[in-house]
């Protein structure tokens, strides 16, 4: 009989987020050691939580398509494009806040749909098709603001709504890092409990399997792509309201980084494997590197370095446990 | 003698100007092993897929329990009961045994949206259904299907298809990557099977592993049926002969065609 899951070390071992959490202990620890007792202090930590919540919430969604073995990089420029529809609606146009914040989530949901509808109608891998909107909708993005406003960066000014999505608690840790524990808690309900989640796995271990054993693949493919174009255009429009402006392009660092965030977190490149904890874990990895070297006496370019050296390192540690978990017998006789 | 669950008659499969298969005609009983024998190309796979719902036949007819029936896909076959299992079964690698085994159809428990996958239902089902085979080394559903050995995940492929009521088992080369001991395993789940009541499909070229549990015996020489005999009829020189044969000829027609430089032959080469 399948005994309970014990809560082992070996266990533990095994899960797809191991790798991720010494990755964060190191680099936690290595900050602390040289960038002093700021890094840690509650204005420390605000730095890299506001970078990782922003982060967090499209990193999350572009995970599971990794696991369902796609990619997705138009977020990159679908961030400013709800940035910018957001405060040409409710800045420049003055209308009720709640038009520009849905505004730009359709259209983040639309750009989505239009990525999933031609990667699961083509057979164009879907790095060519969300290369190919990232451009379109970033010339779109600038092209429609130039014609509208006449400039590239906006004005928006809503404080009826900046408790909700650009405020900040304890003056310094912004709204948004409760959106992404939100968003973690719900991805994870659909990645880990329901069995959507299996379907995702499936999707990634083998899609032709997946579709024979009766999962809508293709339909499962739009909605990922809805959701991360649906993310980032929160992502873009919490932006504005935060900063009180938008700017057209505002976005592109985010592809590279959700990326580096999904792959230290545990999650294969080829898909069928990965947790959103991991992913969590390496956006907060990702998001401590990059603010931690400003607590220390070096030069910020050395942050990229780490990353580097960083995002390797997972990639090869992350191989040595997932060989750990395929190796994975019980010992005989515990039956 | 029960009527065939499923038969085939005069069926034919080109792909353009490929024909692969020629005027096959077949039938598979409940409680029977149907052995498809056959050297490399022979095409072998092609047949199986035209009754898992890949392809679809050029010409023939197609019968399930005597009616005139059809599979416009692999979705179709499966709810008509007819399971497949190809080559590297356990397609999921990274999955776990109990996750992969309810693939599609996953049990859940609690209510409306907030149905949550019954892991421990998952495990303790596809467990068992595995261990009811006589795999009993498997005890863990958490374990990942990637770990198991090639034996194991074919066993589990075909617990599967057991455990969720398939009529026909289709199984292609189940024991042509395994070791002798392993190879020993699939084969009682094989006999297994039948003892249930499935009609099998068994492809294999392998004469011993055939003779293990064969009933009926199908030989495939390039896309037509060269031979067709029942369990005793022919000893395993025969059948070696047979299979043979059938390859050396090829060598000699593929030699006096080339010989008389015609390029535009029709029938593959057997390499
Ligand atoms: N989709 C296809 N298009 C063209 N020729 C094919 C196709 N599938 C199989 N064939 C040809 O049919 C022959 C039989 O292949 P196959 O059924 O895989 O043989 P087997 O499984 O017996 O080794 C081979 O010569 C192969 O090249
Ligand atoms: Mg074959």
């Amino acid at each position: 009989m399948s005994s309970s899951p014990s809560l082992s070390i070996g266990a533990l071992l095994r899960r797809p987020e191991t790798g991720s959490f010494l990755g964060l202990v190191a680099v936690f620890l290595f900050f602390t050691a040289f960038g002093g007792t700021n890094f840690a202090s509650p204005t420390g930590a605000a730095s890299w939580l506001n970078v990782a919540a922003q982060l967090g919430i499209v990193a999350i969604p572009i995970g599971l398509l990794m696991i369902a073995g796609e990619l997705d990089i138009s977020i990159g420029s679908i961030i400013p494009a709800g940035s910018m529809t957001c405060a040409i609606i409710s800045g420049y146009y003055d209308l009720p806040i709640w038009i520009g914040v849905g505004a730009a989530l359709a259209l983040g949901a639309v750009i989505g749909l239009i990525n999933g509808i031609l990667v699961i109608r083509t057979a164009v891998p879907s790095f060519i098709v969300t290369l190919g909107t990232l451009f379109a909708v970033a010339g779109m993005t600038l092209g429609f603001s130039v014609l509208v406003t006449g400039t590239t960066s906006v004005a928006i000014k809503v404080p009826e709504a900046k408790w909700l999505l650009g405020d900040f608690i304890a003056g310094i840790y912004q709204v948004t890092i409760f959106w992404w524990i939100g968003a973690a808690l719900f991805w994870s309900f659909v990645l880990h409990a329901s069995p959507l989640g299996n379907w995702i796995f499936a999707m990634g271990g083998d899609k032709v399997s997946a579709r024979n054993a009766g999962i809508p693949t293709e339909r499962m493919t739009v909605m990922l792509f809805v959701c991360s174009g649906m993310s980032a255009a929160f992502v873009g429009l919490s932006q504005a309201i935060l900063y009180n402006s938008a700017q057209v392009s505002a976005g592109q660092s985010y592809i590279f980084n959700s990326i580096i965030s999904v792959v230290v977190g545990g999650v294969l490149l080829t898909g069928g494997y990965g947790s959103v904890f991991g992913i969590v874990l390496g956006t907060l990895t990702f998001a401590v590197v990059s603010q931690g070297i400003y607590f220390t006496g070096f030069d910020a370019n050395w942050a990229s370095l780490i990353i580097g050296v960083l995002l390797l390192g997972a990639v090869l540690m992350n191989n040595t446990f997932r060989k750990a978990a395929l190796s994975y017998t019980p010992k005989k006789g515990t039956k | 003698m029960a009527a065939p669950i499923l038969k085939l008659s005069n069926v034919s499969k080109s792909f353009g100007p490929i024909d692969v298969l020629h005027d096959i005609s077949l039938e598979v009983r409940a409680g029977e092993v149907l052995c498809l024998l056959g050297d490399n190309g022979a095409g072998k796979s092609t047949l199986i897929k035209l009754m898992s719902g890949v392809y679809q036949p050029t010409a023939g007819r197609i019968e399930m329990d005597g009616k005139e029936d059809h599979f416009p896909n692999p979705r179709a076959a499966a709810e008509k009961g007819i399971a497949t299992v190809h080559q590297f079964g356990g397609t999921f690698p990274l999955m776990s045994i109990g996750r992969s085994f309810f693939v599609g159809v996953e049990p859940t428990k609690g209510w409306g949206p907030f149905k949550v996958y019954d892991r421990k239902k998952a495990n303790a089902i596809a467990v068992e259904a595995v261990q009811k085979l006589g795999i009993t080394r498997i005890t863990d559903g958490d374990r990942l299907v990637g770990g198991l050995s090639g034996g194991e995940r074919q066993s589990l492929a075909i617990a599967r298809a057991v455990h969720f009521g398939a009529r026909v088992l289709i199984l292609d080369e189940p024991t042509a990557a395994l070791g002798v001991k392993q190879a020993t395993h699939v084969l009682r789940i094989v006999n297994e099977a039948k003892r249930r009541g499935l009609a099998v499909i068994f492809i294999t070229h392998q004469v011993m592993h055939a003779m293990a549990v064969g009933d009926h015996f199908a030989v495939l020489i390039r896309g037509a049926i060269a031979s067709d005999f029942r369990k005793g009829e022919k000893t395993r020189e025969e059948i070696t002969d047979l299979m043979a044969g059938g390859a050396s000829m090829a060598n000699l027609e593929a030699e006096i065609e080339s010989a008389f430089g015609e390029d535009d032959e029709k029938t593959p080469r057997v390499a």
